[in-house]
């Protein structure tokens, strides 16, 4: 049975931590499960808990009046699902739906954001880490703005 | 003085669209048809990678490339998007209607080539229609090939082609198939994103893997650049390149692209090749 | 197909022939003398044998191909002043029937016309495949009286792109093929030509039937040269006298001092690396500055050959046609592709068309795109001067390399 700890390191956004920091991290971290079409969260919410999808995807969704609910991307496992923890005024700004049954490690905003306080390095760690995430999300959302098949083909 | 007669050329084909009928239509997308042609001449049957012109009588003329299984008997079969007079034309055409076709140019997805090695796929959009007949090869002579891996893209669930034979593929055991959307509505389970998001985890070793990639330009730009970044070297990564086309023969001038004529050299070219002219603007 | 000019070495990649022209030092010891009216004999003659003539005659303000009738129809004591943008057609003071520079049509008015109807379809009811008619070749064959060298050598790279490939143009095959081709050697190059700079001019090495020089010099004569077994069969049917070694001298005396007045002169070494190494040269965004991308070099330009079709309907009897018409690279929907165009600035399409005709038509089709007959100069309504877009980006490539050696 794996510890929370070797959970956490075997994602690759936490790939090479220390395993003491590993053991603070884990220490605001706890196993979950979602069904599917269960909801891990809704736009609007307070964003106090961030999630690392183990087993199963994850869709985000924005709802629009006219065409419903949009999926705007999807987490597989590895990936992480929320951000705005990071900064105030700390709400959701999409909902977050289970597609499949999804095994996670659910992680307290606020207790990390108080050990990065606490251990600037540590919180130095982090930043850099989720920083990398979103930069690699925004590529790629920027390639999606190309509608890259929007385009005519042939004729 | 004696006058000379006119040398001897051959018309058929080349110049003289051949008359093929329509033996069915099947509507794929909102935009997208599928055209199964019988012919009415004799004609030379297209292989996976090459290009035919297709005329609606008095309407033009378009290249678009096969989309069927040449590996023995049938139809000739085209997938044809609807974006201007000729290929609405060509997507209206019912069953019975005759069209004419002149062809195939152009080179093939280097399948031969492939035999041994891993085959990685990646389409993109309409981009499926040019490989699904690399695909169907890959998959009846499953043999010839180390692992085989299809990645699918579309801009929604609606607009992916062939979904019926996209899930027959995916419930073999023997290949990997993939599927992508750049957005979907909610109620979607599958995965959203752009198709290149596919490549780092596809099952192939990049060391030895061989890719074929259809798709608008800048997404195969995209995938190319992933695929490179990945390890795949760019001498074993193909595409099928595409350019306004009116004779399909070498000799309009229009297809040009640099040195090359797409329509005489390619529409497939390895991308190390295509890569410092695509990477020219406007070029 | 027996044409005289189908045999093309490639030595050089700026030369179809492997001879530059200018290595000519001799006039051929069987050339016959032919007087001035001597002409209407050869134009009769050629139309009695069934051809259709065709050679340069004043119209509209300039010397441009036309079917002759008779040599009357030719412009005696004619010529013009050319230069960048200007074309003024002015009287000789003598009666030298081809003493002036190409004008703006070439032969590919007669070997690519601009509109040609390919094929015909008519509808046959029930459901049945229409019948296709392809369109039957010209019922005369061609006879080109007055091509100049230049005109030479730009046939022979449209025949390297229609008729040696996979696919055989079969419209330019059927005009082609048994064309009768008189070439009148240059005297009086224009302000713009610059044949000598590429090989191919003043003087014809080869690809013709017969070849012609005016020499006005000790008498208004003609030294004329067969190139060809039927070119020699109509020779020897014309009322001539054997040439002598002065009138040899004379000829070749005319062209020599042709060479040595060419309007401009270009640096062609190296042309296609060099263009291949500079398609960001900040010179295309000076001359797209200028350029209207009107077409008009295209249109005058004996090698230039793209083409387009176009598919017309009769409503009265559901017919259908497709006519292939010429077009230009510098028309903004020619490279239309997925919802937009490839070369959407000018800049873009003024570069295609110059690292075409100087680069990279060697890496299509095996020679240089150009013949130097300067008509893109003359008939570019702002005056862009291919010679000295391509002497500025060969001198820009070198400042970038820091005086590095070329």
């Amino acid at each position: 049975m794996e510890t929370l700890a070797e959970l956490i390191a075997s994602s690759p956004v936490f790939a090479g931590m220390t395993d003491e920091d590993l053991a603070l991290i884990a220490g605001c971290a706890w196993n979950i499960g979602f069904k599917v079409d269960e909801v891990l969260f809704r736009e609007g919410d307070d964003a106090d808990t961030f999630y690392l999808v183990r087993r199963g995807r994850v869709s985000l969704e924005l709802h629009t009046p006219d065409r419903g609910g949009i999926v705007i991307d999807t987490a597989e496992p590895g990936d992480v699902v929320g951000w705005s923890w990071l900064f105030p005024p700390y709400h959701w700004h999409y909902d977050a739906r289970a597609v499949e049954n999804v095994r996670a490690i659910a992680f307290d905003g606020a207790c990390l954001r108080g050990k990065s306080t606490e251990d600037t390095r540590l919180g130095y760690d982090l930043m850099q880490r989720f920083a990398a995430v979103m930069i690699d999300r925004l590529k790629h959302t920027r390639f999606r703005l190309l509608d890259v098949y929007g385009g005519t083909f042939v004729g | 003085m004696a006058v000379r007669s006119s040398a001897e050329t051959s018309l058929q084909g080349a110049v003289l669209p051949v008359p093929y009928r329509v033996r069915s239509r099947v509507q794929e997308t909102s935009d997208t048809w599928t055209l199964e042609l019988d012919p009415l001449a004799e004609t030379v049957e297209p292989r996976a990678g090459q290009f035919d012109m297709l005329s609606a009588f008095g309407v033009g003329e378009v290249p678009i490339s096969t989309s069927g299984d040449h590996d023995g008997p049938g139809p000739l079969t085209h997938t044809i998007r609807a974006v201007g007079p000729v290929t609405r034309a060509l997507c209206a055409a019912g069953e019975g209607t005759v069209v004419g076709v002149r062809g195939p140019f152009g080179n093939e997805w280097p399948l031969a080539e492939a035999a041994g090695h891993d085959l990685l796929v990646v389409a993109g959009g309409i981009g499926l229609a040019p490989l699904r007949p690399a695909i169907r090869h890959a998959l009846a002579h499953r043999e010839d090939y180390g692992a085989l891996c299809v990645l699918v893209g579309a801009r929604t669930p609606r607009d992916l082609l062939y979904v019926h034979e996209i899930e027959r593929w995916r419930s073999r055991l023997d290949a990997e198939v993939d599927v992508i959307v750049d957005a979907a509505a909610s109620g979607w389970h599958g995965r959203v994103g752009l198709v290149t998001m596919l490549i780092p985890g596809a099952m192939i070793d990049p060391e030895s893997a061989v890719a074929f990639v259809c798709g608008p330009e800048i997404m195969m730009t995209l995938v190319v650049r992933e695929l490179m970044d990945r390890g795949v070297s760019p001498d074993r990564i193909w595409i099928s390149m595409e350019r306004n086309m009116r004779c399909g023969v070498g000799h309009c001038g229009h297809c040009q692209l640099g040195p090359v004529l797409v329509c005489r050299d390619g529409a497939v070219f390895r991308a190390d090749e295509m890569t410092p002219l695509t990477g020219v603007r406007e070029l | 197909m027996d044409v005289a000019s189908a045999d093309v070495r490639l030595q050089h990649p700026l030369l179809c022939s492997g001879r530059m022209t200018s290595e000519i030092r001799t006039v051929d010891s069987e050339a016959r003398v032919l007087e001035p009216e001597g002409l209407g004999v050869l134009v009769d003659a050629l139309l009695d044998a069934g051809y259709r003539v065709v050679g340069p005659t004043v119209r509209d303000g300039a010397i441009v191909l036309d079917e002759l009738r008779t040599a009357d129809d030719l412009p005696h004591g004619w010529t013009a002043e050319q230069g960048a943008a200007h074309y003024r057609l002015e009287r000789r003071e003598d009666e030298a029937v081809f003493g002036w520079a190409v004008g703006p049509h070439s032969v590919k008015q007669e070997l690519l016309p601009p509109h040609v109807r390919l094929w015909r379809a008519t509808a046959a009811g029930d459901g049945a495949a229409p019948a296709l008619e392809p369109e039957p070749p010209p019922t005369s064959p061609l006879a080109v009286l007055g091509a100049r060298p230049c005109d030479l050598r730009a046939i022979a790279i449209q025949d390297r792109v229609f008729l040696e490939g996979a696919y055989v143009e079969h419209d330019y095959a059927a005009r082609r093929d048994g064309a009768f081709l008189v070439v009148v050697n240059c005297g009086v190059p224009g302000g713009t030509c610059f044949c000598t700079s590429l090989g191919t001019g003043p003087r014809a090495a080869e690809g013709f039937d017969l070849a012609l020089t005016e020499v006005l010099e000790g008498g208004h004569r003609f030294v004329v040269e067969a190139g060809s077994e039927r070119g020699r069969t109509l020779l020897e049917s014309l009322p001539t006298e054997a040439a002598s070694s002065e009138d040899r001298a004379a000829a070749l005396a005319v062209t020599d001092a042709a060479a040595g007045r060419m309007g401009r002169q270009l640096d062609a070494e190296g042309l296609p690396a060099l263009l291949a190494a500079s398609l960001e040269h900040p010179r295309f965004a000076e001359v797209a500055e200028r350029c209207l991308t009107c077409g008009n070099c295209t249109a005058v330009c004996p090698t230039c050959f793209c083409t387009s079709v176009e598919d017309v309907t009769h409503l009265a009897d559901g017919s259908a046609e497709r006519w292939r018409v010429w077009d230009t690279c510098f028309s903004l929907d020619y490279s239309y592709i997925h919802g937009g165009s490839v070369r959407r600035s000018p800049r873009a399409r003024y570069r295609q068309w110059l690292t075409h005709k100087f680069g990279t038509w060697v890496d299509q089709f095996g020679t240089s795109g150009c013949v130097g007959c300067g008509r893109c100069i003359t008939w570019c309504p702002v005056g862009i001067d291919v010679t000295e877009e391509l002497a500025a980006i060969r001198v820009g490539k070198t400042e970038v390399e820091h005086g590095d050696a070329r």
